[in-house]
């Protein structure tokens, strides 16, 4: 009952003038040999200047997909979504948001800086403003001295790092992540985390955030968005007031873990109907 | 037991010399070498013995099989000749003939390497610029894909003359209908690599410059083309060598006039082995020095691009 009060209330919330992405009644249908994929069914989210908002589910939930619509990667067949007050296609062509992938991605024949400031290449800034703008990126990352190192010199979570300075190097506020510290071991995680709210509390971006993590979810969130699969859709939207510049050791307080309880809870609720 | 220990130890010994002889590439490289010019001279002398045989028979002359072999790695027209008449062949006429003259092999590769290499620049080119048609546009690679591959289909010895032919009707001889073969040789490869590699980058990075609202050229140049550098040089150590195949066919048609090619039909003409065997065999250095050169670029242009090792 108290879960489908939350999203209720969340669904019912007006878009704020503060909306960076705004929601409505989206869903996304793929074609495929095999029929029709419900890939998103009736979503309704908004995400505010300054949140920082974690997608949780199980694979095949449409977490990513959702983050895709609204990085303009992959077209809605319903519904309506605008970024910014416009469409997510406009969105990307304005360059409103950096996306960083699950993978790093990183062009092997481009050194760190040029990795680094390739979307400044691409959006045509003379070379000197990239060149500052790199070694500012670079340093939010901690990773300043490593401009002239090659992609195959750094360790996984490095080059992750990387990418994430290359996603923050022409400043959008409004940062998309799919999964970027899944492929990496706990602790290298746990410091990627740490220093990711860390770089959210500094910077005052918007962050949307893809995990099937859920201490990851609810240590780095302002809102946790719970997704279930088939048609995916959202379950669950739980808002957390710890403080901005919380420490891991948080993770061991009881309002943590009932957070934590709760986001469990409402995956089991959305998995229990297909098993 | 001690003297059983200390073969096993030199035995052990050898072993290990030999497979230290044989970890770098000189080793290798010297025993295929031995083994070839064995071969080589085995061949020279069964091949060349009936003849030789024949011509003591004639002259009634008795011979012993020292004298035999002896003679048939001599002979003037021989059926196959030996390495080191082709070896004398070869400095007479690179290093002890004025490269100006026209029996210098220098004087001939050289007019078969520059229409080779001539060949090579515009086949390389074409071959490029297709692949990125091909690419980009989907209707190209419809129409232009099976003219690709059955330009293939036809045997160059075939079509060689015709070009010669009708090239030269028009008023073009010499270079440029030579070069031509050799493009329509060598463009191929480089456009089916090249669009293997234009293709190559992964989905995830071609996303990414999507996310950058990157225009179609900028996602050309920052990157399919070096995604697609590893394909290209692949593509052009084939296609540097069969431009020489190509302007070495293209000299055939033209009545022999100069280049290895025309040193290849000449000797024919007149059954002169040595003379063949030098002209291929300068043939093949070429080539192999080309493809070298290509593998040196590659290595240059691979390192500045960062690759590993």
């Amino acid at each position: 009952m108290t879960l489908k009060a939350v999203v209720n209330n969340v669904a019912q919330m007006p878009a704020s003038a503060d909306a960076v992405v705004d929601i409505q009644k989206l869903s996304l249908t793929f074609q495929t040999a095999d029929g029709p994929v419900y890939a998103l069914s009736d979503v309704d989210l908004t995400i505010e200047r300054g949140d920082f908002v974690s997608f949780i589910g199980p694979s095949g939930c449409g977490k990513t997909t959702l983050l895709r619509v609204i990085a303009d990667l992959e077209k809605a067949t319903g519904g309506d979504i605008s970024i910014n007050g416009v469409s997510p296609q406009e969105a990307r062509e304005n360059r409103a948001y950096g996306y960083v992938f699950q993978a790093p991605a990183l062009l092997p024949w481009r050194s760190i800086e040029r990795n680094v400031t390739l979307p400044l290449e691409i959006m045509e800034i003379p070379r000197e403003e990239r060149i500052k703008r790199g070694h500012e990126a670079l340093k939010l990352v901690e990773l300043n001295g490593f401009e002239k190192k090659f992609p195959w010199q750094l360790s996984g979570g490095m080059q992750q790092r990387a990418s994430i300075a290359r996603a923050l190097s022409f400043d959008a506020d409004l940062l998309l992540m799919d999964e970027p510290f899944g492929a990496l071991d706990e602790i290298v995680r746990d410091h990627l985390n740490e220093q990711l709210l860390k770089l959210w509390a500094r910077t005052n971006k918007t962050v949307a955030f893809v995990t099937h993590s859920i201490p990851e979810a609810v240590y780095l969130s302002t809102k946790i968005v719970v997704m279930s699969p088939r048609p995916g859709r959202i379950i669950d939207v739980i808002k957390t007031d710890f403080p901005k510049d919380r420490g891991l050791d948080i993770r061991e307080t009881p309002e943590f873990l009932e957070v934590a309880h709760r986001v469990r809870e409402g995956l089991r609720a959305g998995h229990s109907y297909d098993e | 037991m001690t003297s059983n220990a200390a073969t096993m130890n030199g035995a052990m010994g050898g072993a290990s010399l030999w497979s230290r002889l044989m970890s770098g590439q000189a080793g290798p490289v010297t025993v295929v070498l031995i083994a070839l010019f064995v071969i080589w001279y085995v061949g020279a002398v069964f091949m060349n013995a009936p003849t030789q045989i024949d011509r003591y028979n004639r002259a009634g002359e008795t011979w012993t099989t020292t004298r035999l072999i002896e003679d048939t790695l001599a002979q003037e027209r021989p059926i196959l000749p030996a390495p080191h008449q082709v070896a004398q062949e070869m400095y007479k006429t690179i290093f002890a003939t004025s490269i100006t003259s026209k029996r210098s092999l220098v004087y001939h590769t050289w007019v078969t390497l520059s229409s080779t290499l001539l060949g090579f620049v515009i086949g390389t080119a074409l071959g490029i610029l297709l692949a990125v048609g091909i690419v980009h546009v989907v209707t190209l690679e419809k129409s232009l894909m099976p003219w690709v591959i059955s330009s293939q289909t036809i045997p160059i010895l075939a079509i060689a003359p015709m070009i010669v032919v009708v090239l030269g009707a028009i008023g073009l001889k010499g270079l440029v209908p030579k070069a031509i073969i050799s493009t329509y040789l060598c463009f191929f490869p480089v456009t089916i690599s090249m669009v293997k590699g234009l293709r190559s980058p992964q989905v995830i990075q071609l996303d990414l410059m999507r996310t950058y609202n990157a225009s179609k050229w900028q996602t050309f140049w920052s990157l399919r083309l070096p995604s697609a550098m590893p394909y290209l040089f692949a593509s052009l150590k084939v296609a540097i060598a069969i431009s020489l195949v190509g302007a070495i066919v293209g000299e055939l048609p033209t009545g022999a006039q100069a280049g290895l090619g025309a040193r290849l039909l000449a000797g024919s003409y007149y059954g002169q082995t040595i003379q063949i065997w030098s002209a291929l065999l300068t043939a093949a250095f070429v080539a192999a020095i080309m493809v070298v050169m290509v593998g040196w670029c590659e290595r240059r242009v691979l390192a500045r691009m960062g690759v590993r090792g």
